[in-house]
């Protein structure tokens, strides 16, 4: 990619370093801001994140689902949107692959994800 | 119509306001040289020329250097005439996309599309295509289909859209909104897709 263009992006690296690493399979908290009138309220969408599509490219999004009163509800959020105010990383899950559509045919305890072990931190 | 020349860098997108993520295109545009003043008393009309990207000396024919040479620059690869520009212009004077342009504000850019070779009617003109595969129909999905009736008038009527060459032609997209001025970069954000490829010039009126 032109440097010239990474110029234009590169409010985009800032907001990027301030975010959670955070993967296929992990539970999180989005806080959605929205907006009603001229009042602005956050509003947490949280769930587990089941694919992170066109990552490092500026219009990287990735898709949360949950099961909300039995019916699975999937929201797909650019990582760099200004709408998005946080994510928290709550649980690490342990998947062996990238897109974890398989979850979309299951329900209840098949549909359990193992926990996974943060990597350890380099000692200091 | 006051403008500049610019070369497409490429496409990104950025988000506005309201948190939503606008397709734009990047811009290189500026500082333009004035290499000749067009006035009523010699020329009939007024106007501003106007060079822009630079271009070796052994690229440039004798005639050509002694009229950059007149305006006091370097050989340019590109020169536009703009006419009514608000101001008075003298033979070098710079100019920058902070100087024309402001955030907000609408243009028009111009540039020649991408050659697309060979077309059928579907990607030329938008037809529909047959629209079917069944009822016997097998090997005919993107043709045109009648180019007219019969025996009257006897001919095709001149101007009928057909499969052809596309692309390569001068093309004008009109009312790309300004989202960013960075005039340190001279750069450019414009909404939406401009014609052209990558590296390639364009004209930015205002």
């Amino acid at each position: 990619m032109s440097d010239l263009i990474k110029l234009v992006e590169a409010d985009n690296a800032q907001r990027r370093a301030d975010l959670p690493t955070f993967r296929a399979g992990d539970t999180v908290n989005v806080h959605v801001k929205i907006r009603e009138g001229n009042k602005e309220r956050i509003q947490v969408f949280s769930g587990t994140v089941i694919q992170r599509r066109n990552p490092s490219s500026g219009g990287e999004t990735f898709t949360v689902r949950k099961v909300s009163n039995g019916v699975g509800v999937e929201r797909i959020f650019p990582v760099l949107s200004p709408n998005v105010d946080k994510i928290e990383v709550v649980r690490l899950g342990k998947v062996r692959r990238a897109r974890l559509f398989f979850l979309r045919g299951r329900q209840g305890k098949a549909a359990r994800l193992k926990e996974r072990k943060p990597k350890a931190v380099a000692a200091a | 119509m006051s403008g500049l020349i610019g070369k497409k860098i490429g496409m990104t997108s950025v988000y506005n306001a309201d948190g939503q993520a606008l397709a734009c295109t990047v811009i290189e545009t500026g500082p333009c040289v004035v290499t000749q003043v067009r006035s009523v008393e010699k020329d009939g009309y007024t106007a501003v020329q106007l060079g822009f990207g630079e271009k070796k000396e052994k690229h440039t024919n004798k005639p050509e250097l002694g009229h950059f040479k007149k305006a006091g620059t370097t050989p340019k690869r590109k020169l536009v005439e703009f006419k009514e520009f608000d101001k008075e212009f003298t033979l070098g004077d710079t100019l920058t996309a902070a100087d024309v342009f402001g955030e907000g504000d609408f243009v028009d850019v111009v540039g020649t599309a991408k050659g697309r070779g060979f077309q059928g009617v579907v990607k030329r003109h938008g037809f529909g295509g047959v629209g079917g595969q069944t009822h016997g129909q097998h090997n005919r999905g993107r043709h045109p289909g009648s180019i007219g009736a019969c025996s009257f008038p006897s001919r095709v009527f001149k101007g009928l859209r057909m499969a052809g060459r596309m692309g390569g032609n001068r093309v004008k997209v009109q009312n790309l909104r300004i989202l960013r001025v960075m005039s340190e970069q001279n750069l450019l954000v414009v909404s939406g897709s401009i014609p052209g490829a990558k590296n390639s010039y364009v004209i930015i009126e205002k």
